[in-house]
């Protein structure tokens, strides 16, 4: 009989085949029966404190971990989510809310009315419509371990619907530990009371991001619906895959490698929706809308007629062809709050829609007073849609031959860096430059934050107009829809008569997926929920 | 030799000195704000002069520089601004797949480009030399992304052989890392084989027309005694030379294979540090590299005793 001592080469083959079977064996069987959903999104993981940046990841990032106080639901209708009952003073200016039963945070303790009082305000130094509600606060207390009271200077009517905000800076409970921390300082522990435990010691920040289900979480009873109802996770893990080349995700996405791929480059489209096993869906309200920021603090533009000019100039339908050439992305959307939302409304675009006209053009830069200035336009030269937006905006204004254009090459980085400069263009300031914002933000006066006209406490452009930001306190105090909408109309005329910024194009992305193998896939704009997904 | 090694690490103190002050200053005068990019699109000019004021970024540069140096005489190279980690801790997490890779690649690269391009100088100005050097200049010319996304359409789209994406660490087993990193390391090893193959070529022709190989061949020694232990022996020296420049060059920047193949390594680090404007990773980075070149140079020079025994320290 061989054995082992006798024969060298039996040591041998034993080694090899134990080494073979080494190979991960446990974790290999541990991978077969979890169920890891591989999904890839817009951007990277960087930080992890949803307030202190207003990078749509991060709130990605946090709605994984943290949960809020109400949701939106499919129709970004508000939905009680952490609270379960709340009464209104009858003047309107007194909240009270009862949060639910079963809420614990990931290190197992309970969620309290006072974790939730310090959440909101550190939320509510960032946030700006957070800030705007802080403005209307008298005061806002933990009346026991699960109540807490919101008492209003005035009967402000959008604090549900802001507590119920998607899109950037979602209003997440922490623990009050994290909670206290400085709101313009990054929180070091990732502890929340959501559907998913953040996984630190597996993040590769511009690599990986993990996250595991949280066992104890108590899911509401109703169904899910968007970011509302019960939040029953499916799956045993996450895994947030950064795929920085876009031809390498959609690859990965028809090899299998991932399941899920929140921002397919529109030019791979139809080559997802040839591929059996992947679908492509998207949220009525899902997209991003151009933005043309003008700086209101120097010439040509701190002259409304210049800025009215480039209302004659600018072919609104040229950047959606060029940046969603596939007609079924695009909304020929002329209204500052976005279109197929309840704001949606042109009033004031006649001479936007209407047809190009360089003479008139010429006629209200001349009357601005232009003298053939240089027009300082920041290019950045590496983004997926400001790149080719800014090229079309380059050709439209050449065919203005009166227009001096002094276009700046530069980074993305380089140009938000720039744009925060007040100085003269020719002192390292600026004229134009473009960007863009999500339809969801832009929906509500409050929360689109580059339509506002605060002056110096304005978006960068800095447009200064009392009229409008009257008219968007008057919009928050609305007591309904019929009434906001209305007044939606007199912003939108005031807009186009200001033209704080020239809004072009709203195209959408839709999410892509593995349909074989993904079930209850729910799409949200912006903020897509990972919860209710089962995997085969 | 202890003497040379010895003065040689004395003479990079300097150097990295020159290479950390050019660093900061390089970064701190371009444009670009970190604080920008961390608030957002949708903060206020306001959100964002208070993170700067946080993160200490409206100080002075000198006053900045004086805090950088005095972290980095206790080795501290930093915290990441964006995702508050050490810049050692990010360092390390990308440390393994950028070793992985660059070793892969000249593994590939000298493998089969050393035997080419001494097949091209023994056979020159023949049909194989023409081959060899026409694959050359394949290989300097066509973009490597141009042939990643070949090969990743051929052998994971279509075929189904291997990964499209990512990378699997050793601790998965050794045929998983093989497997993940096959792709780019054949990708990136073209341009590295056409370099070799034609340093190795024009070095070993300079060698065969030596005499001494006349004389060996004279002496009856068969051509591949003659090849390989006279004349490659002795034409080693350059070839080392771009190897080990090879070597630096694949551990610091690789980014668009990086990129392609969703390789999480230091060149990836590198370049989103730079679009994020993250100062300390790109300092670290920066510091750690101008290391890593300095001590592959002595590695370089010092080979060169063991190739040619005229050289003397």
């Amino acid at each position: 009989m061989l054995t082992r001592a006798k024969n060298p080469r039996l040591w041998l083959a034993t080694a090899i085949l134990a080494a073979a079977g080494s190979i991960g064996a446990p974790g290999a069987l541990a991978q077969q029966k979890e169920k890891v959903l591989r999904a890839a999104m817009h951007a990277d993981v960087r930080t992890v404190d949803p307030f202190w940046t207003t990078q749509t990841i991060a709130a990605i990032h946090g709605l994984m971990v943290y949960d809020t106080l109400f949701s939106s639901d499919i129709n970004l209708d508000p939905k009680p989510q952490m609270v379960d009952t709340w009464t209104v003073s009858p003047d309107r200016k007194v909240y009270t809310f009862k949060l639910r039963d079963g809420l614990k945070f990931h290190d197992g303790t309970a969620v309290t009315s006072k974790d939730v009082v310090a959440s909101m305000n550190r939320w509510g130094k960032r946030d700006g419509a957070g800030k705007q509600l802080m403005g209307y606060t008298k005061s806002l207390t933990a009346k026991d371990a699960k109540t807490f009271e919101w008492a209003l200077t005035e009967p402000y009517g959008l604090l549900i619907d802001i507590l119920a905000k998607t899109g950037t800076s979602i209003p997440f409970v922490m623990r009050e530990k994290e909670a206290l921390v400085d709101a313009f300082t990054q929180i070091q522990e990732v502890v929340g009371s959501g559907p998913f435990m953040f996984k630190r010691d597996e993040w590769v920040p511009g690599s990986k991001t993990v996250y595991v289900k949280f066992k104890d979480y108590a899911p509401r009873k109703e169904p899910a619906s968007g970011h509302a109802g019960g939040k029953v996770v499916k799956v045993d893990r996450v895994e947030f895959i950064w795929l920085s080349d876009t031809q390498t995700a959609q690859s990965a996405l028809v090899a299998g490698e991932i399941d899920y791929l929140e921002n397919p480059a529109i030019d791979f489209l139809p080559i997802l929706k040839k591929t059996p096993g992947v679908k492509l869906e998207s949220h009525p309200a899902m997209g991003t809308m151009g933005i043309l920021q003008l700086n209101h603090l120097h010439p040509p533009f701190n002259n409304v007629k210049a800025r009215q000019a480039m209302l004659y100039l600018i072919n609104n339908a040229d950047y959606l062809n060029t940046i969603a050439a596939d007609e079924s992305l695009q909304t020929l959307c002329f209204s500052f709050f976005g279109c197929g939302v309840s704001m949606e409304t042109d009033a004031g675009s006649e001479p936007y829609k209407g047809a190009k006209n360089l003479a008139r053009a010429e006629q209200l830069f001349k009357e601005a007073g232009y003298k053939g200035e240089p027009i300082t336009i920041l290019q950045a030269t590496d983004h997926q849609y400001i790149t080719p937006a800014n090229l079309v905006m380059i050709q439209q204004l050449r065919k203005a031959s009166f227009l001096k254009l002094d276009v700046q090459a530069m980074d993305w980085g380089s140009v938000v860096s720039r744009r925060a400069k007040k100085e003269a263009p020719a002192q390292g300031g600026w004229n134009i430059f473009i960007t863009g914002t999500t339809v969801v933000t832009s929906s509500s006066p409050i929360t689109h934050t580059s339509i506002g006209m605060g002056c110096d406490k304005a978006w960068f452009g800095w447009p200064c107009d009392k009229r409008f930001e009257d008219l968007r306190q008057e919009w928050a105090f609305a007591p309904d829809l019929a009434a906001r909408k209305k007044l939606a109309v007199e912003l939108s005329k005031r807009a186009y008569d200001q033209v704080p910024y020239i809004s072009f194009a709203q195209w959408r992305n839709p999410v892509a997926f593995r349909s074989d193998r993904l079930t209850g896939v729910q799409t949200m704009p912006s903020v897509p929920p990972m919860w209710n997904i089962d995997k085969k | 030799m202890t003497a040379y090694i010895v003065r040689r690490l004395l003479a990079t103190i300097p150097v990295m000195a020159v290479v950390a002050l050019f660093v900061f200053l390089l970064l701190h005068l371009t444009p670009g704000d970190p604080a920008a990019v961390i608030a957002g699109d949708d903060a206020s000019p306001a959100d964002v002069e208070a993170i700067r004021r946080k993160l200490g970024l409206d100080l002075a540069i000198w006053q900045q520089f004086i805090i950088y140096v005095g972290n980095l005489l206790r080795g501290d190279l930093g915290t990441s601004i964006f995702s508050n980690l050490p810049v050692l801790t990010l360092v390390k997490q990308r440390l393994e797949p950028s070793l992985v890779l660059a070793v892969s690649t000249l593994v590939i690269a000298i493998a089969l480009a050393v035997p080419m391009g001494v097949l091209a100088a023994w056979k020159a100005r023949s049909w194989i030399d023409r081959v060899v050097m026409g694959f050359s200049v394949l290989g300097f010319a066509v973009p490597v992304f141009l042939i990643g996304y070949l090969l990743i359409y051929v052998f994971a789209i279509e075929l189904r052989w291997l990964p499209v994406q990512g990378y699997r660490p050793l601790s998965q087993g050794i045929d998983q890392t093989a497997r993940s990193i096959l792709l780019p390391a054949i990708a990136l090893s073209m341009v590295y084989m056409a370099l070799i193959a034609r340093m190795t070529r024009a070095s070993m022709l300079e060698v065969l027309s030596e005499d001494y190989i006349r004389t060996a061949h004279s002496k009856g020694v068969s051509t591949i005694v003659v090849l390989l232990r006279h004349a490659l022996k002795n034409a080693a020296v350059p070839i080392v030379t771009v190897i080990g420049i090879g070597l630096t060059l694949l551990i610091s920047g690789v980014v668009i294979t990086e990129t392609v193949f969703n390789i999480p390594g230091l060149g990836r680090l590198t370049v989103d540090a730079i679009l994020k404007r993250d100062y300390p990773i790109i300092q670290g980075l920066i510091i750690l590299f101008a290391g890593a070149k300095v001590l592959v140079n002595l590695l370089i020079d010092i080979s060169y005793v063991f190739f040619d025994p005229r050289i003397r320290y």
